[in-house]
């Protein structure tokens, strides 16, 4: 693959997060990689651990955490880094995007002095060059008016007007890696491909790695090159889009598919997984799926660990112990229902 | 390869074992004042059969005496056994507040509650008048009532409760104008039920806590209140024994060298005042955790 | 001619100058789903509540089996219409459990056999004996939204209206309450008002649709049709919007822009 020569701007590798009195480590073996300029979505229900993950890149742990593993980011190794290398992490190398952009403002302070402060603060630019650099920012996001916008308040914006504000903040920092944790969950459909076309273009002109949190299948796979799908703190499975898509090979992977109803084509029943995600204070003795898993063997997936088994090409993997087995059955499964 | 441990606050998990372990953390010196808090009730309700004195007559032989076998905590300068007088001074001491926040409670909440619950121009008017009464120091207004009503328990009582009404009144509203917007309150309308169900039967429960609470520190500052006003002589009337008085009649006491009959009760005001306030925060404390946690 | 399960005739909500709702009118027959779809500001909700009598329209007004509802008793509209929330664990009280929830309601409304009818319901909507003695915070995402549904349906409504009643949900479990509220469907003959922004969630549920821009319907129509030849181009954007292979939200904001303007 031409795409593995590419240098990784995030190499996640066995990463162990256990906390004290939880049944199950918060994450469990995560093994991820966004390479330069990437579109990588990390695809999971609640409680699967993909914003904890996300998070690991800019070295936020949960508190009183035991991490273990490695997460390099930019060749920075995060976990265990000091406060100088994580600052540099932050302020160069990657930044990130939050669901809810109200949450990451101060409301009594206007655009301007929200975008220029990390500018002239950490930078070191005079109030000239910061002011120039905002209103370069906001027109780098799309919105309309930047100088007006540089004097308004953060409650004179909508949704999607202050999301883009919080991308143009999160540029400030000149990241090479985007870290997007759901950016587009608390937006409306149409906002959401308004937000989506600015990532795409800014990945475009500036070479940007993306890493894209959403426990949206359908998004991922449009808008993103590879898709790992997480449950319980473990990657189940990592698949380009339109492969796992077609062909999933994780029963998790099948059953997400199978309960999003479709748009367009026939219209079956919808075939939920039953049960609910696993709880953090649920412990897992084997597959953390095989509770939920239709195609679970007693005595073998409620005890055996299943090891992620990478593809020769190393952009797929899957961690299941009968995905040798299920393998044709799955793809049929899947194409019976689209065709 | 690494490993580290990322120190900070363990994180909260729900279930019985970590509430026994927060209430193993957080409960000890509430503990010791919820059992001082015992203590005192359980000595003056029992006053009448524990007093070894008749607290109201003083033995003018044996005045200003020390601590002996006779008299445990001494006798003042008319010659009243002191741990009689604590014992007995300890009912009309804490009844007095009871009355004040029970009466202020009541009407407090009752007031709060029709005000948020109506809401328009009648939670307007009703929030202008509560702002009106804020600006009457409850003291003034307890010595005022005195001057019309004279002295004794029951006129800074009523006096103090009207005082300390609208500080009830404000917190109820408050929380009634919180808990109304939520969804859950607008299901029980779609249900059929009718407003006033809905306000006294599950919105007054739901704040009702957070309203003993409140009420449990207002019991303290109205003792000390009380307690002003005994001293000034505006209370409680010797005979009748009360701390407040007691402090006040025992003034040539502390000059003649015998200062047990004003520090004792001095003592035990600080004590109930500190205990109250601290269990009743602790009240508090749990229960805007809880709302946090939810 | 019979009068239909309900009639929204005309209705008009302004709030001060902003106008959410503006001369809206539908009809649901028995045992029909309708979805209004639309995204935030649209009018949706502000019309769902106005179906519950939460809000009072300012113009017009809804017809239940040709009754006006503005007329009903209290318990007359609760038989009449029920609202399942987006968030069930706001909308359930926290301090009754799911029995005590649905005791309150079937005593409230004097039903014979309340135990019998708990036990339905919760059979109904796929709740056990556990999830029953258990207040909202014991329960999960799901459980809560089932013990919403059943406590709505315990009435026995004639209209169940759907606040954006799956959105919250995580997508196995949506898939899990879609499908049983299509039982629900099929099972009691409810009609059904279906507020969603999803429009896939409305196909699976709904045979018709209104969509609602701005306070105003723009299109409506078999959801099939809708989908199909969408004759509105606020409805051609929505259903664009949809993330699928091949998507290209750069295509869709030079559309979406372009509607702004025009």
């Amino acid at each position: 693959m031409t795409g593995s020569a590419r240098a990784a701007l995030l190499a996640v590798d066995g990463l162990r997060v256990t906390v004290p009195g939880a049944g199950r480590p918060i994450l469990d073996g995560v093994a991820l990689t966004v390479r330069d300029g990437e579109a990588v979505a990390l695809v999971g229900e609640s409680g699967s651990g993909k914003s904890v993950t996300a998070r690991t890149a800019l070295g936020l742990f949960p508190a009183g955490a035991d991490v273990s593993g490695s997460v390099v980011v930019g060749g920075t190794e995060v976990v265990g880094a000091g406060s100088g290398a994580l600052k540099r992490v932050r302020t160069a190398d990657a930044a990130m995007i939050f669901q809810d952009p109200r949450a990451g403002v101060n409301p009594v302070r206007r655009i301007g002095d929200f975008l220029t402060e990390p500018l002239r603060r950490i930078r070191g630019e005079s109030k000239a060059a910061a002011t120039a650099r905002a209103l370069e920012l906001l027109g780098a996001v799309g919105l309309p008016d930047p100088p007006r916008h540089l004097r308004q308040f953060p409650h004179e914006l909508s949704g999607g007007m202050l999301q883009r504000v919080m991308i143009a903040y999160a540029l400030t920092a000149d990241p090479r890696l985007l870290l997007c944790d759901e950016p587009t969950t608390a937006l409306d459909v149409t906002t959401q491909a308004e937000i989506m076309a600015i990532l795409a273009r800014l990945r475009r002109e500036r070479g940007l790695g993306m890493l894209l949190i959403t426990h949206d299948l359908d998004l991922a796979a449009a808008v993103c090159d590879r898709v790992y799908v997480m449950y319980a703190g473990r990657i189940m499975e990592a698949a380009p889009s339109d492969v796992l898509i077609a062909a999933p090979r994780h029963p998790y992977t099948r059953g997400l598919l199978g309960s999003a109803p479709p748009l367009t084509g026939p219209l079956a029943r919808l075939t939920p997984i039953p049960g609910a995600p696993l709880g953090l204070a649920e412990t897992v003795g084997g597959c953390p799926f095989a509770a939920r898993c239709p195609h679970a063997v007693p005595g073998l997936c409620d005890t055996t660990e299943p090891e992620p088994e990478p593809e020769v090409d190393g952009d797929s993997m899957v961690a299941c112990l009968r995905a040798a087995e299920l393998g044709a059955s799955l793809i049929e499964e899947t194409q019976g229902e689209s065709s | 390869m690494s490993s580290v441990t990322v120190s900070g606050p363990r994180p909260r998990f729900g279930g019985a074992a970590a509430r026994l372990a927060a209430v193993a953390r957080l409960t000890w010196p509430v503990r010791i004042c919820a059992a001082l808090l015992v203590l005192v009730v359980l000595g003056a309700v029992s006053a009448p059969w524990l007093a070894p004195y008749d607290p109201a007559s003083g033995d003018l032989s044996s005045t200003l005496a020390g601590m002996s076998g006779d008299h445990w905590l001494g006798t003042d300068a008319g010659g009243h056994d002191t741990f009689s007088q604590l014992l007995a001074g300890g009912r009309t001491s804490l009844l007095g507040p009871l009355g004040v926040v029970v009466f202020s409670t009541v009407s407090g909440v009752l007031a709060g509650l029709f005000s948020a619950w109506r809401g328009g121009w009648v939670d307007a008017l009703i929030g202008r008048v509560l702002d009106i009464m804020f600006a009457f120091p409850s003291l003034l207004l307890a010595i005022l009532a005195v001057a019309l009503f004279g002295k004794g328990l029951g006129a800074p009582v009523v006096a103090m409760a009207i005082a300390y009404m609208p500080y009830t009144a404000r917190l109820v509203r408050g929380l009634t104008q919180q808990e109304k917007m939520r969804p859950y309150i607008a299901a029980y309308r779609v249900q059929g039920h009718s407003g006033t169900f809905i306000a006294l039967r599950r919105v007054l429960p739901a704040i009702g806590p957070t309203v003993l609470a409140q009420s449990t520190v207002n019991f303290g500052y109205a003792l000390l209140d009380l307690a002003a006003l005994s001293f000034l002589g505006l209370g409680v009337q010797p005979p009748t024994a009360d701390w407040g008085a007691m402090i006040n009649q025992s003034q040539a006491a502390v000059l003649e060298g015998q200062p047990l009959s004003a520090v004792l009760p001095a003592l035990l005001v600080v004590v109930v005042v500190v205990a109250v306030t601290v269990v009743g925060e602790h009240f508090g404390d749990r229960l805007s955790g809880r709302e946090a946690k939810a | 001619m019979t009068a239909p399960l309900l009639e929204a005739v005309g209705l008009r909500k302004a709030y001060g100058a902003n106008v959410a709702v503006s001369d809206l009118s539908f009809t649901l027959e028995a045992g029909g789903a309708l979805g209004l779809v639309g995204e935030s500001g649209s009018g949706k909700t502000t019309t769902a509540r106005m179906l519950i009598g939460l809000e009072q329209p300012d113009r017009g007004g809804i017809l239940v089996r040709g009754k006006p509802l503005a007329h009903a008793s209290r318990l007359e509209r609760a038989k009449a219409v029920q609202i399942v929330f987006q968030d069930p664990y706001l909308s359930l009280d926290p301090r009754l459990t799911i029995r005590a929830a649905l005791d309150d309601v079937l005593r409230l409304h004097g039903h014979p056999d309340r135990p019998g009818r708990i036990a339905e319901l919760l059979d109904q909507v796929g709740l056990g004996e556990r999830e029953a003695a258990a207040r909202p915070r014991g329960l999960s995402g799901g459980q809560r939204q089932r013990a919403a549904i059943a406590r709505a349906l315990a009435v026995e409504p004639g209209v169940l209206v759907l606040d954006e009643a799956v959105s919250a949900l995580d997508v196995s479990i949506q898939a899990q309450v879609l499908n049983l509220l299509a039982d629900v469907r099929r099972e009691t003959g409810v009609g059904i008002v279906f507020v969603s922004h999803d429009l896939a969630v409305v196909r699976y549920l709904c045979d018709e649709a209104l969509v609602l821009h701005r306070g105003v319907v723009v299109e409506r129509g078999p959801v099939e049709a809708l989908l199909q030849d969408p004759r509105d181009p606020y409805t051609r954007l929505l259903i664009s919007s949809v993330p699928h292979t091949g998507w290209s939200p750069e295509e869709i904001s030079k559309q979406r822009r372009a509607l702004i303007r025009g």
